[in-house]
């Protein structure tokens, strides 16, 4: 990628179109926070490709002024990864939601994924459908009332990080919408990482799911809900930091680690590089209100991308041509009619 | 059949035919399709014109004998030009009885039948349903019927070779081969030089097979059983250098052609399927002709991938068949309203649904032109022989660039597997695509890029990301009019719905014009589509030759229809409309121009033949 020659700011990112979210939509701090960390890229922004499903969390491309496309409900990751495979110069980034992604798109999100294609996917889960006007989602809480569950949904939710865990991507991360610098931080080692990066961003809907990050956005209820993942350093929580996550055997219990006279070295220490999912699983399974929901990096590993073997082998084969088309045509039997 | 006198050393009578349909079948182990192909070969290079069809069993491993398992390989020779693997069989070779029972019902009256009696066992004609062996009841006294010991001929011919069992009962194809080959009065040598170039490494394999092959031919001569020998003589082919195509590889090849011709990468997304994914085993071999291949997850990826290849400024194209077709209706209507080109290929089999994948049906016709939400006029083309299929995958890959909209390409299951002899085009003789993505230049110094705004033919830019200063947003939403901005302003909508419109109709006048064949008016004209082109054409071919007043055009662009399709329909007494389908251009035809037509409609999940077509001919003309 070329550097860009003049510094961009934010507002090099806006667009002449009307914002169209509901005032008060968690979407409009993700929005500003992604204006924030593109001219930190070091990439131009007729490189940058933000390609989105439908939704409300969708219609982002719209208000970013780079190029972009408003694709069709829950297949974004497919025109982004024939975009990508295309044009691997390009920094390739999905927008989708938790019912674009994980319902109607949630087959291409995992072949995405597991096919390690250099594209940046974020989940804006508001755990509800927004633009249909709010009927539960495959995030909602088992027994979400909502329009369409007026009694309680049946539906199972499912976790985002477990899902992405079990496609292989190769970069998961949490964020939350109102975390402008970890959201931007997290945003950064997206953008670095050289394959598939899934980030789960809580988004809270004003209109037809409010309040229900609460626990994670409220400045006091924040500490004893959210771990923050720091990359080798012990899982550590809680206003006074007294708090911890400790393995016991295979399941991970939460101590008051101070209390029981141990130090933070007693506890699980985190390891985004870890090649075995495992630990990060064991993460993802935490969720409120039974633990602190962790945050950041779940994991970080490396490993050849889809596009960037196509490309390669695409090179190659160009380069090892030895035939003209019109010799192409000429293979195989042939024969000659006077 | 025009018999003539021939110098001949042999001492059997000779009968010269004009053109000769025989069929090879058997168990799908039998190998069949193979002396089927090298039965061809030595056809072409005798000098006739052929046309065959290869017909799989529906099942990928049916149990030896059974009906389900039974394959075979038609072909058409002729000392004539030949469109059609042609209808009803001269000859039919089996090689069980459950090969006679599935294509007995081919045969003409008094057609030659070739029977492997050997294998006519109690078990055997069970597996195939028969009660009785029909070789013994005289259900078969229509046919001039040649039992041979196919099996205990050719173990003979190879007892000197050390083979195992196995090894012998593959062999047995070539006697077979060998005893039509005689029959028909085809050479050997290209067959002979073909096992030896196989079987390079196994002189065992080689002599058997050479041994079997000049054991089938010489016991056609010696054995009394055939009194007489074929003859069909060369035809006046167009000169030039030819190799055999499938309507697959020629479509496979025409997109690579256009490749080349635009100085473009084509980027192929396909799940798999049949009959489209020879295209996919085909295209993945020419990464080096800069041909993108992507196996999808299903076919919604495999559109999404290609239009977003072709936003990326590369050609996308998908393949797929019917029930794949439909998966990717709504991103073809994404392309619509995007503007973005791209080809889509659709070989259509017999449906609905899963219907019966191995055979050939035209019903998508309809569904590729409406089966989309709101107003979303596209391009349809479709090709009418293998060869055309080059020039089709080429002509949908210049009008998606053009004019900037996705094309869909109707071929479907029997041009798709017809073989046919291809002259080999000169591709310097072709026409370059121009292909332009504008630069910042097109801002003449304006800040603002109107990605909708549109040329003469009302195309808008293809702008690419990487390009500075025209970074642009599109999608599924209703754009406003030049900026491409959201809108749902009503007559913006409006406009822009009959602007896209438009766009497509004009198309019609970079089109070429139709063609007819036969008088430029008359009593009827036979108006066919795509591969049902050949039938259409011999049957209207004949009638002229008994002198009738019968015309033939075969439609390639079902839309935009050419210019001149209205005149050509108003020359004419009467149309009839042959289709594989239920009568969906027949529909067309009459909702377009208000005109009365007669249908021929086949779904069987077989080619019309031109018997049919004739017989529809006479039936409208009144005769006999
Ligand atoms: C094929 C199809 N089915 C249904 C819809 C209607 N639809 C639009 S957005 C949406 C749900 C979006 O939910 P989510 O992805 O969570 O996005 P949010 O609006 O919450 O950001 C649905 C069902 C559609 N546009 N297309
Ligand atoms: S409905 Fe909810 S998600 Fe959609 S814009 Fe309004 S607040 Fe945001
Ligand atoms: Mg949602």
């Amino acid at each position: 990628m070329k550097k860009s020659e003049q510094v961009l700011a934010p507002k090099d990112f806006a667009t002449d179109l009307d914002v169209r979210w509901c005032p008060g939509c968690g979407d409009y701090s993700i929005l500003a926070n992604i204006k924030k960390t593109l001219p930190t890229l070091d990439i131009p922004k007729e490189n940058i490709v933000f390609i989105s499903g439908i939704g409300c969390s969708s219609r982002f491309p719209y208000y970013m002024n780079t190029y972009g496309m408003n694709t069709i409900h829950g297949r974004a990751p497919t025109f982004a990864t024939g975009l990508k495979c295309s044009r691997p110069d390009l920094s390739v980034w999905v927008i989708t939601g938790d019912g674009d992604g994980l319902s109607i798109g949630g087959n291409h999100l995992m072949h995405a994924m597991r096919r390690n294609v250099d594209i940046k996917i974020l989940l804006f889960n508001n755990q509800i459908y927004g633009l249909t006007k709010g009927q539960y989602s495959p995030t909602s809480i088992f027994g979400k009332r909502t329009k369409s569950s007026p009694t309680g949904s049946l539906d199972y939710a499912v976790n985002p990080i477990s899902w992405a865990l079990g496609a292989e991507a190769s970069f998961i991360a949490r964020t939350v919408y109102s975390y402008g610098d970890h959201m931007r931080e997290v945003l950064r080692r997206a953008a670095d990482h050289k394959g598939t990066a899934f980030i789960e961003i809580y988004q809270n809907c004003l209109i037809f799911n409010d309040g229900t990050f609460k626990y994670a956005t409220d400045k006091e209820l924040r500490y004893d809900n959210i771990l923050e993942l720091k990359h080798g350093e012990p899982m550590v929580f809680g206003r006074d930091r007294e708090k911890g996550i400790f393995l016991h055997g295979l399941t991970p219990k939460v101590i008051k680690y101070k209390e029981a006279g141990f130090t933070e070295y007693d506890l699980l220490i985190h390891d985004e590089y870890a090649t075995e999912p495992t630990l990060a699983f064991f993460l993802s399974r935490m969720r409120h209100p039974h633990f602190p929901e962790p945050v950041g990096v779940f994991r970080a590993i490396q490993k050849e991308t889809y596009d960037g073997m196509l490309e390669q082998s695409m090179r190659e084969a160009i380069e090892a041509r030895t035939k003209s088309f019109q010799e192409l045509l000429h293979e195989g039997e042939t024969w000659t009619v006077t | 059949m025009l018999p003539e006198e021939r110098k001949t050393t042999h001492r059997k009578e000779v009968s010269t035919l004009d053109h000769v349909v025989i069929r090879l079948a058997g168990d799908s182990g039998d190998g069949m399709q193979l002396a089927g192909l090298k039965f061809t070969t030595a056809s072409v290079i005798f000098g006739n014109d052929i046309s065959t069809f290869p017909d799989f069993p529906g099942e990928i491993r049916a149990p030896a004998g059974t009906l389900a398992g039974v394959s075979g390989f038609q072909i058409h020779f002729s000392s004539n030009i030949i469109s059609t693997p042609g209808d009803e069989l001269d000859a039919l070779v089996v090689m069980n009885p459950a090969a006679l029972r599935v294509n007995l019902a081919d045969l003409k009256p008094n057609g030659i039948l070739i029977v492997n009696q050997d294998t006519f066992s109690a078990k055997n004609l069970k597996k195939a349903g028969y009660n009785q062996n029909p070789l013994e009841d005289d259900s078969l006294r229509n046919f001039r019927v040649y039992p041979v010991s196919i099996t205990t001929l050719n173990q003979t011919a190879v007892e000197s070779e050390e083979l195992t069992f196995k090894q012998i009962n593959l062999t047995k194809n070539f006697f077979a081969l060998g005893l039509i080959s005689w029959l028909f009065d085809r050479p050997l040598t290209s067959t002979v030089e073909w096992i030896e170039e196989k079987f390079k490494h196994r002189p065992t394999i080689i002599n058997a097979n050479i041994k079997t092959l000049k054991a089938g031919y010489n016991y056609g001569e010696t054995t009394e059983l055939f009194p007489i020998q074929y003859h069909v003589p060369p035809a006046k082919m167009d000169p030039g250098l030819y190799k055999y195509i499938s309507g697959n590889e020629a479509l496979s090849l025409g997109l690579i052609a256009a490749a080349n011709l635009a100085k473009k990468e084509i980027f192929y997304g396909a799940y798999p399927i049949t009959p489209a994914s020879d295209l996919l085993h085909e295209l993945v071999k020419h990464k080096e002709f800069g041909i993108r291949v992507f196996q999808a997850e299903d076919e919604i990826a495999a559109i999404g991938s290609a239009i977003g290849a072709s936003f990326g400024g590369l050609l996308g194209v998908a393949g797929t068949s019917g029930p794949g077709f439909s998966l990717m209706t709504e991103a073809l209507g994404l392309a619509v309203i995007t503007e973005l080109p791209l080809v889509v290929i659709n070989v259509q089999r017999a449906g609905p649904s899963t219907g019966m994948p191995t055979k050939p049906e035209q019903g998508d016709l309809l569904q590729a032109l409406f089966g989309r939400n709101g107003e979303s006029p596209l391009p349809v083309i479709a090709p009418q022989t293998p060869g055309d299929c080059f020039e089709t995958a080429i002509e949908a890959v210049r009008i998606a660039m053009k004019y900037m909209t996705p094309v869909v390409i109707l071929s479907d299951g029997f041009v798709a597997n017809t073989i046919d002899p291809w002259k080999i085009p000169d591709i310097s003789q072709y026409e370059q695509i121009e292909v332009q993505h504008p630069s910042k230049e097109i801002l003449k110094g304006s800040e603002r890029f109107y990605p909708y705004l549109r040329n003469e033919n009302l195309v808008r830019p293809w702008a690419i990301p990487g390009t500075e200063g025209l970074e642009y947003r599109t999608g599924g939403l209703e754009k406003e009019d030049k900026t491409g901005g959201v809108s749902y302003d009503p007559l913006n909508h409006e406009k822009l719905v009959k602007t896209r419109a438009e766009k497509i109709r004009r198309i019609t006048k970079d089109i070429q014009i139709q063609k007819v064949e036969g008088p430029k008016r008359g009593d009827l004209l036979v108006l066919s589509w795509g591969s049902t082109y050949g039938a259409a054409y011999t049957a209207a071919e004949n009638m002229r030759k008994q002198g009738f007043s019968v015309s033939n055009a075969n439609l390639k662009y079902l839309n935009p229809f050419p210019q001149n399709l209205e005149e050509i329909l108003q020359s004419y007494e009467k149309i009839l409309i042959p289709e594989m389908n239920l009568g969906q251009l027949q529909f067309l035809i009459q909702a377009r121009y208000s005109i009365k037509t007669t249908g021929l409609a086949k779904v069987q999940g077989r080619p019309i033949q031109v018997r049919e077509i004739q017989n529809k001919i006479s039936t409208i003309l009144g005769v006999e």
